[in-house]
């Protein structure tokens, strides 16, 4: 598949916790560009980096030193508020243990970034209906997470990530709580997402065969990239 | 974005019924004392006046005898010297400002009529005393001038008398005896109902001073003179004025203190209407601390709900919410719940109110100030309380509240 223009970009990107002697660094002068349109998975042990690295690219987090771009702006150096409004503009998330709000129905949870995008009420309602039959789940609209499997909940959660029709899905570890065959459903509607609506993607997954989805593997090791590697389509 | 944000808030707080309501207890407890406190405090300074006003508004009582003060009581040895007809003649030529000025002997006698008996409070005095003392006949007619002048047998009964004798019956034209001498019924008297000390103000019968001088008291004393202010003249102003015309008419030379003394209605309403609102005011104060309590319960309570949702935090951050989305949110969550425990908490204070003043027999008044002023108190303090653990969600780092289990 044809990749765009560069969306995102680490030059040099430390990020270092504790003082003096006590000081570990997550990350080590990274550097990594990821194009529009693809489908990336990140692998590596635990502590290698992985998540610092996904934080930063969801702008969740900044780094310590370097240079984080997004979209062209120095995503690093913004403020709290300013990097909240990145998020809710680009950004969707995914995470491993779905974190829906409880007692509130699907279509609510998916309303949710909309809200405090300041969209009116009925037209959130459309969007949110919208995204829910993207995703496989119309007639589920007003079931709470309770009441759902895990594989379904997943469902709302990635509606609710592309309810605002993001440029980059953030997925951690998005099948590590599902079987094999919820993994499948799940990995193959990332997927459509990528192919179908050009979604940027960056997942963090520990198993080979959910990375094997994606379009290139970053593999992190000791807060460096270990390896790159894209892998071939296979027709 | 407000209209959002409280509707969050209301579904938040539905979805955590038992949480929402221990939470406005407190607040539901100390605003339901405070209105209590203040309506039945109220409803008991209205009592008190109102006990007061049947005594008669704006009247002075002049009685013989230096008033009882730091100086000491009179003594045993000191011969009181009783008020007499001259001195209410005197006020009557000179005193200006006054409505009505009317003498009154009285003492408990037993009043017969055919086989019942009564002992009824007796009073000698003149037509003016109705004026006096703001009573009015229910039927028949006042003393004429001639009546009281010459002390003809006839007299006015309450409606605790009528009651006794006459049942619901017309008590006019009978003949009662009163002591040993028989007076005719000309009139019956307004019904007044008891005073705050439990005293039947309608167990009376009165007749001329003269009559009553003659024929019971056996002496041409006064016992009481009452002076009504009129619409243009306090009390305050009145006061002086009959002090100088008394001691100018009994020759009290100045070095000597009065051998009367004179006491004010009003401001003896007033005094006890302060008192009562005095009360009122502390015990509004005692309750206004348990709203203080519910503060606190509504802090606290706001605290346990922001560590409980600190992953619904985390979410809302991540998604793309502000840290004024946040605060707003537990701040208008805190604020709708003490509101609505203050309007609850309004509910049941005036309903305990209502059956206090059915209980203990007060009026049931209500104060819209006070209602709005609780309404506001509550808001504010679900504000002021709500927004240090508003603040401390709306700080929360979005990477450990996802973490959060």
């Amino acid at each position: 598949m044809a990749s765009g223009a560069t969306l995102i970009s680490f030059d040099k990107v430390w990020k270092s916790y504790g003082q003096g002697e006590a000081r570990i660094h997550a990350l080590a002068g990274v550097d990594l560009a990821i194009r529009r349109g693809e489908f990336v998975a990140i692998m590596g042990p635990s502590g290698s980096g992985k998540s610092t690295a996904l934080n930063i690219i969801g702008c969740l987090d900044t780094p310590t030193a370097g240079t984080y771009s997004f979209e062209g702006i120095d995503a690093g150096r913004l403020d709290r508020n300013r990097r909240a409004m990145l998020r809710n503009l680009y950004v969707g998330f995914v995470f491993q243990g779905y974190n829906l709000l409880p007692r509130t129905t699907a279509a609510e949870n998916v309303e949710l970034p909309l809200i405090y995008r300041g969209v009116a009420a009925r037209e959130r309602r459309n969007l949110a209906m919208q995204a829910l039959a993207e995703v496989g789940l119309v007639g589920r609209e007003h079931h709470t997470p309770a009441e759902l499997s895990g594989g379904q909940q997943q469902r709302v959660a990635i509606a609710r990530a592309i309810v605002t029709r993001p440029t980059l899905l953030v997925a951690d570890e998005p099948t590590g709580n599902l079987d094999s065959a919820r993994t499948h459903e799940i990995m193959e509607l990332l997927a459509k997402l990528n192919t179908g609506l050009g979604l940027t993607i960056v997942m963090v997954t520990h198993e080979t065969d959910v990375a094997s989805y994606a379009q290139r593997t970053i593999r992190f090791l000791d807060g460096r990239v270990a390896s790159d590697t894209a892998k071939l389509e296979v027709a | 974005m407000i209209w959002e944000t409280v509707r969050l808030s209301l579904t938040s707080i539905r979805r955590n019924v038992l949480r929402s309501f221990l939470t406005l207890l407190g607040i539901v407890i100390g605003v339901a004392a405070v209105i209590a406190m203040l309506t039945i405090g109220s409803g008991t300074t209205e009592k008190v006046k109102s006990d007061i006003a049947k005594l008669g508004s704006n009247l002075l009582v002049i009685r013989s005898g230096r008033p009882a003060g730091p100086g000491g009581p009179g003594g045993l040895d000191q011969v009181v010297r009783p008020l007499a007809e001259k001195d209410v003649a005197a006020l009557v030529a000179h005193l200006t400002g006054a409505r009505a000025i009317s003498p009154a002997s009285q003492k408990q006698v037993r009043v017969i009529f055919g086989t019942e008996s009564l002992t009824s409070g007796v009073t000698g005095t003149d037509s003016a005393y109705l004026d006096a003392r703001d009573w009015k006949l229910a039927s028949g007619r006042p003393f004429s001038d001639s009546e009281t002048r010459s002390g003809t047998g006839v007299c006015l009964i309450g409606e605790t008398v009528r009651q006794q004798f006459f049942g619901a019956g017309d008590p006019e034209g009978e003949i009662i005896r009163v002591n040993r001498t028989s007076c005719k019924i000309i009139g019956l008297l307004e019904p007044k109902g008891y005073t705050g000390f439990g005293q039947d103000q309608d167990n009376v019968v009165l007749m001329p001073l003269h009559a009553y001088q003659r024929r019971i008291a056996g002496n041409r004393d006064v016992d009481n003179i009452y002076v009504a202010a009129d619409d243009r003249t306090p009390t305050s102003e009145l006061l002086p004025r009959v002090e100088d015309i008394l001691r100018d008419t009994r020759r009290i030379t100045p070095d000597r203190e009065d051998d009367f003394s004179i006491r004010d209605m009003t401001q003896i309403a007033d005094a006890m209407a302060s008192a009562t609102t005095t009360m009122t005011g502390m015990l509004g104060a005692v309750a206004g601390v348990s709203l203080l309590v519910g503060g606190i319960g509504i802090m606290n309570i706001m605290l346990v709900s922001v560590t409980e949702r600190t992953r619904e935090i985390g979410i809302r951050l991540a998604i793309g919410a502000h840290e004024k989305h946040i605060l707003i949110q537990f701040l208008v969550e805190a604020t709708v719940l003490s509101l609505l425990g203050g309007i609850i908490g309004i509910l049941i204070g005036l309903a305990l109110a209502g059956l206090a003043s059915v209980t203990l027999a007060i009026p049931f008044a209500p104060s819209p100030a006070v209602i709005l002023l609780a309404v506001g108190f509550s808001a504010l303090i679900g504000m002021v309380f709500g927004f240090f653990p508003a603040l401390r969600g709306a700080r929360l780092d979005p990477i450990d509240a996802l973490r959060h289990e």
